[in-house]
């Protein structure tokens, strides 16, 4: 187990492939956190992370969905410590809203940031990595290590949240059920915890 | 551009709403797209060299 050195030619790709994902970290944990200098943090910790535990990673297997994990628990953990607790950054909003013009629906895409960041976390990730990142519901599900049925029905429900939010243009200025998302999530923690911390 | 997402189709409600579909890909995506600032090279370049110590 502890003898599993890998050669240098396999770092180097480790190497490569933790550097060709890092635009896809930076964009889940922007998703995730909102504020775009506390999503980089959050990417420097998981590279850091996913570097010292790279013997872990199975050469062959999907580099963006095994970091995905690790980025995941270093933003539940950090949550936990309540460092992004409340967090909202009024001031990136303000200039998201008034992002100069030029773009196709400048509105529209600062109201969907806006709405995203009002979601309880679990769902905002189960969308982030369904309807952005591209994941199969079971890819999803093994990345937040819960059952497929978990996670079709977070993003079910962000759907439908995201759906009255714009439809209504009623978009809160910051989650109502952040308490509630949270202690969801410390509890979904403790399950995290007790089975493995990084990929698998 | 424009495909619906093979998730779509999970959804009746999501198929009216293709718009924000495409929003919150193109949100993901204008990040991806993004340059990577110079401090995610120092720490790939720190990496190697914490891989040189410990090597010893």
């Amino acid at each position: 187990m502890s003898e599993n050195k890998r050669t240098a030619a396999e770092k180097a790709d480790f190497k490569r492939e933790l550097t060709e994902v890092v635009p896809h970290l930076r964009a889940f944990a922007r998703g995730l956190c909102g504020r775009p200098d506390m999503a980089d943090d959050l990417v420097q910790e998981t590279m850091l992370k996913a570097w010292t535990a790279q013997e872990r990673f199975e050469p062959g297997t999907s580099m963006r969905a095994w970091t995905f994990v690790i980025l995941r628990n270093a933003y539940l953990t950090d949550m936990r410590r309540n460092r992004f607790r409340g967090e909202y950054d009024e001031g990136v909003a303000e200039r998201i809203l008034t992002a100069p013009a030029g773009q196709e629906e400048p509105l529209h895409l600062s109201d969907m940031h806006r709405a995203l960041l009002t979601l309880p976390p679990e769902r905002r990730e189960a969308l982030l990595l369904v309807g952005a990142g591209g994941f199969s519901y079971e890819e999803a599900a093994s990345i937040c290590g819960c059952a497929v049925g978990t996670i079709k029905s977070r993003v079910g429900r962000a759907r439908a949240a995201l759906n009255s939010m714009l439809a209504d243009g009623d978009i809160p200025q910051r989650s109502l059920d952040d308490d509630i998302a949270h202690s969801a999530i410390l509890e979904e923690l403790d399950e995290v915890a007790a089975g493995n911390g990084v990929a698998n | 551009m424009g495909e619906p997402t093979p998730s779509d189709k999970v959804s009746k409600k999501a198929a009216k709403s293709p718009e924000w579909a495409d929003g919150l890909r193109q949100l993901y995506d204008s990040v991806v797209e993004e340059p990577i600032p110079d401090s995610f090279r120092d720490l790939l370049s720190k990496l190697d060299e914490t891989e040189d110590r410990s090597a010893e």
